[in-house]
């Protein structure tokens, strides 16, 4: 009987809290077939903010896995002073509210500041612009892939790279043959989620964007502004693009997950 | 040890150490020098202005809010995201394996998608009638919808290990299912779930996307810390926002210690 009760709770929180939310959702843009949602999303705004989107969050995910992979390898094959710092201020953005992050980067970037006025003279402009929003989003994004990646390389061990060593290759040819076949599928999830999250972020692009329509309106703002301009067909829409995007990432993990668990072994 | 130290001299001489400059140097223009800056702008105009900043009323209605709600939220789900792993672990009925992958969907949905499917449910149009747009309840549902994956999984994989022979045992020599729960399989699972609980609650004071469409953004009444941040930045007053950023940074970082405190304290009961 108390299993049964616990299992109803249970079910009935998700189901309410999550799973009918999202449903409604799809089902209010779907609702009158799919030309509406078509439309919608090819309206030129949206296309923009696609294209925004998509060039944004390219950038901050190949930042963020050579990154990630060059600091998992120095965390764990390396000893080095300050390493379990290291380790702490990867895990930092995690603690940090978007806006905060986005606060952060105008103070140091921002055209009033001495960084970002020298930056400014030499004609980059970092804030209101593609730059500052690539910043902000590997900044949020940043921990996944180090984090995916580090059990995985402290699991294989480097006997396979010291042999390869030994054998003459040189350290290209190692990480190449030796340790990225051996991580691929921790580095595949860390990749899927680093993809999502920088897809996904709202709030830090909010602060450094500037928001201005059809310039630096990611996906995110444009669902955010159509709602607030009473356009709910185009926000729907492209929260349900959104939506179904984070779905197909979570089965990803899914796949990935298990596998690399037997390749650690 | 010797060896360990001989190692990384001989390492570090290499490529190590190019690689570790850069490394820092990412991370310094990325993350520390930015936060660093925060943290300096709070305290440019003096003690003063810094508590005047974080004490004038919307500031600290935001705050107080943001804290109280962020509390409960964290609460909610130490007893519901237990009872979820608990669902997810111990029961077995059709669906399961689905309930189990969907649990992580709040961390890959957009926040502002999460705002938004919020408000269709539960907002003036919601079919169920029930409307917590603009209310602090609407609140409360954006921080427990983006948070509902964190005491799950951190109980999840205890619950997993934990040893069924304890249990018999305890069965064979007399104790209820309660007494069980309570004597045997609780002391197992309070790291845990306070671990989950602790990654909850700083989640929750820093959440921006999914309350700004459901709460309205109502002064004193529904606006959250990191909304008022926002609206400090758009009115330019960057010194305000730094103050107010700089609190809810110490409330992160003292929520993380402790988390800290209280794993290696679960560690060693381990």
């Amino acid at each position: 009987m108390a299993k049964h009760v616990l299992r109803l709770v249970a079910v009935a929180y998700v189901l309410f809290l999550l799973v009918l939310p999202v449903m409604l959702i799809i089902w209010r843009t779907f609702g009158d077939g799919l030309a509406p949602f078509a439309e919608a999303l090819t309206s030129p705004s949206a296309l923009h903010a696609f294209k925004v989107t998509l060039t944004v969050a390219g950038w901050a995910v190949v930042a963020n896995t050579v990154f990630g992979v060059g600091t998992a390898l120095l965390l764990v094959r390396h000893e080095f002073p300050g390493k379990r710092l290291l380790g702490a201020f990867i895990d930092l953005p995690m603690a940090v509210s978007p806006v905060v992050v986005g606060l952060a980067l105008i103070l140091v970037y921002g055209r009033f500041s001495p960084f970002g006025g020298l930056l400014e003279s030499w004609g980059i402009q970092v804030i209101f612009s593609t730059p500052g929003m690539v910043l902000a989003t590997v900044f949020v994004a940043l921990p996944l892939v180090v984090r995916a990646v580090v059990p995985v390389l402290e699991e294989l061990g480097d006997e396979q790279e010291q042999a390869a060593h030994t054998l003459g290759a040189s350290r290209l040819q190692t990480f190449l043959r030796i340790t990225l076949p051996g991580i691929r599928w921790a580095l595949g999830y860390g990749i899927v989620l680093c993809l999502a999250r920088s897809l996904g972020e709202y709030g830090a692009v909010a602060v450094v964007s500037g928001r201005l329509v059809d310039q630096t309106q990611t996906l995110t703002l444009f669902v955010e502004e159509r709602f607030q301009n009473f356009d709910q067909p185009a926000a729907f829409a492209a929260a349900t693009a959104l939506a179904l995007i984070a779905v197909v990432t979570l089965l990803l993990t899914k796949l990935l997950r298990p596998k690399d668990r037997i390749d650690g072994n | 040890m010797t060896a360990i130290t001989v190692r990384p001299a001989r390492r570090l001489a290499g490529g190590t150490a190019a690689g570790l400059g850069v490394a820092v140097l990412y991370l310094s223009l990325i993350v520390l020098i930015p936060l660093a800056a925060v943290v300096w702008r709070s305290a440019d105009e003096g003690p003063g202005y810094f508590w005047r900043s974080v004490t004038t009323p919307d500031a600290w209605a935001a705050l107080t809010l943001t804290i109280g709600a962020s509390a409960l939220v964290a609460l909610i789900n130490l007893v519901m995201g237990t009872a979820i792993a608990w669902v997810l672990v111990r029961d077995r009925f059709p669906g399961r394996a689905v309930l189990d992958t969907i649990i992580d969907l709040p961390f890959a949905l957009p926040t502002i998608v999460a705002g938004l499917v919020l408000l269709a449910l539960y907002g003036p149009q919601s079919p169920l009638g029930i409307n917590l747009a603009y209310s602090r309840a609407g609140v409360v549902l954006a921080l427990l919808f983006v948070t509902l994956p964190f005491v799950v999984r951190t109980v999840q994989p205890v619950l997993l290990e934990l040893d069924a022979e304890m249990e018999q045992a305890a069965a064979s020599l007399g104790a209820g299912p309660f007494q069980i729960f309570r004597r045997v399989i609780l002391p197992n699972l309070i790291p845990a779930m306070l671990s989950g609980t602790a990654l909850a609650f700083t989640r929750a004071i820093a959440e921006f996307g999914s309350t700004v469409l459901i709460s309205g953004n109502l002064p004193f009444k529904t606006q959250v810390a990191a909304v008022n941040i926002f609206s400090q930045i758009e009115g330019d007053n960057t010194t305000g926002a730094a103050a107010i950023s700089t609190v809810l940074l110490v409330v992160a970082l003292v929520a993380l210690i402790s988390l800290d405190v209280l794993q290696r304290w679960g560690s060693r009961r381990g």
